[in-house]
Parts: C-alpha cells; structure tokens; sequence
C-alpha cells in the first residue's frame, strides 16, 4: 500500500473512556481503509463510551468518508458506545446529507477545549 | 449494451482536450481527480465548481478500481473535453467485468461490496454534483461513465 494523503491523531483520556480521532487530508477509497484500521485498532484498545471524529482538517472527502464514518458507528455501537462528528464543514454535510447520515450519526459544532489532552 | 439517460449535449466547439491512461491502483484516486481538477482550472471554475467535479472524478475512478477491476489490475481511460459554452465532458472508461443492471447501480445505498464499507452513494454523488450522468455497461465489456458539468465561472 502506498503512502496515503489521509493522516490522523489519536489521542483519549486518563481513563479511556473519550477518544479523540482527528483525520486530516483526503478522505478518499484509498485514504479510508488506510485510516480505518487504525481507528479500528484504537477502539478495541481504549474501548471508549465516546468517540470523537473531528474532520476540520479533511481537505477532500467523496462517498468513501460515508463508508468509513458508518462503520465506526456501527462498531461503536457494538461496544455501546457512541459516535460523535465535530469540524463538519458545509460541503462534508452536503455529502452526508446525500445518504442521511447526518439523521444517523451525531454532530456536533463546538470543540470542547477540555476534552482535548 | 444497456444505457441510461442518454440526451444530446453541448453543440458549442470543444476547446481543449486530455486524455489520461492509468492502471487501477488505488493511489491514482488522487491522481486523477488532481489531474482533471488542474486541466478544467483553465476554465476559471469557482472552488465549489473544482470540487464538484474532483468528487464527481474520484467517486467514477473509484469504480473502476473497486468494481470493475475487482480481482485484478487494469487500464482506466480518461478523457477530458472543455467547450466554449463552458461545458465540461469528462469520460471514464474501463474494461472491466461491466454493470448487469445499471439502474439498480445508481440507486443511492445499493452496493454489491458493502463487506469493504461501501456506502452505495457512488453514482448518487456524480448525480448530485454534475449537470448529467451517462453510464454504458456491457457485461465482461466494460463500463463508460460521462460527467457532464456545465462551468459558471466567477462572472
């Protein structure tokens, strides 16, 4: 697999309940199943009750970003958790809006600045 | 050969013209909807226009990589026509093992690969962000998909 331009930062609390993902750069096929696992990775980990995607650093985002985003629900639903999408900017929610996903998955404006590490 | 919406388009001259080969891998994604995003800046697009049609790209590249060329690698032909009306024609070609009802592809959430997370809103996004969308799919033939987006530019 060649280097992707879709990168993330994962970071979660002192007792692992909130983890934090950020994906930066390029949301596409490609990009996405990169990333995937690792966020996947971290879950199984951390086993969070919260976890946050913030995506005010995606730059492109196609179809693929709807795969990879109701995966993770669903995984963290699985677990009992829940997902939560901050940096939603207005052509990402066009998107989810294509396939309802925002009537699905909760999102949220505000970054909460103590819930980053 | 199975088609959908099919309608004559612009009569205006073409103006300028690319065409791209590249093999099925899933880097040329990027590649290739940087490539045509670069040869329709000529037209002065909006950034909401370029990014239209960088999705739009990239949702038909995709396609071609993840479907038509499922267990293999082969060739994606990219043909890019700008007209003076504006219009944008953009062909994405494969020979790959085709769509059997092309209908049912373009239904928004119907996927045959949902196994890998894909959401099925391929085609829905093409619709969404081009004036028109045209597929031909033979089976074991190939599948040419046609982007048609007409550029308002900045006036």
């Amino acid at each position: 697999m060649q280097k992707s331009n879709c990168v993330l930062s994962l970071s979660s609390d002192e007792n692992g309940t909130l983890l934090r993902v950020e994906l930066i750069g390029d949301i596409d096929h490609h990009g996405a199943v990169g990333v995937r696992s690792e966020i996947d990775g971290a879950i199984s980990e951390h086993r969070p009750t919260r976890t946050v995607l913030v995506l005010s650093g995606v730059e492109f985002m196609d179809s693929s970003g709807i795969g990879l985003i109701m995966g993770r629900y669903a995984r963290m639903n699985a677990i009992g958790g829940e997902l939560v999408l901050r940096g939603v900017s207005d052509r990402l929610m066009r998107i989810f809006r294509m396939a309802g996903l925002e009537r699905i998955v909760k999102i949220e404006e505000e970054e909460d600045e103590d819930e980053r590490d | 050969m199975k088609t959908s919406e099919t309608k004559n388009h612009s009569l205006a001259k073409c103006r300028n013209e690319m065409k791209l080969k590249l093999p099925s891998l899933s880097v040329n994604e990027a590649i290739a909807r940087a490539a045509v995003a670069v040869f329709c800046s000529q037209a002065d697009p909006t950034p909401s226009e370029l990014a239209d049609i960088k999705c739009a790209v990239s949702e038909a590249v995709t396609n071609c990589i993840v479907h038509a060329y499922r267990e293999t690698v082969g060739t994606i032909y990219i043909t890019v026509k700008l007209f003076e009306d504006g219009l944008v024609r953009i062909e994405i070609k494969d020979k790959g093992c085709g769509i059997e009802d092309v209908d049912t592809a373009r239904q928004p959430l119907y996927t045959t690969d949902a196994a890998n997370e894909r959401s099925g809103m391929g085609f829905t996004v093409m619709e969404s962000f081009c004036d028109k969308v045209r597929v031909f799919s033979g089976c074991k033939k190939g599948t040419t998909v046609t982007l048609f987006k007409y550029l308002k530019g900045r006036e």
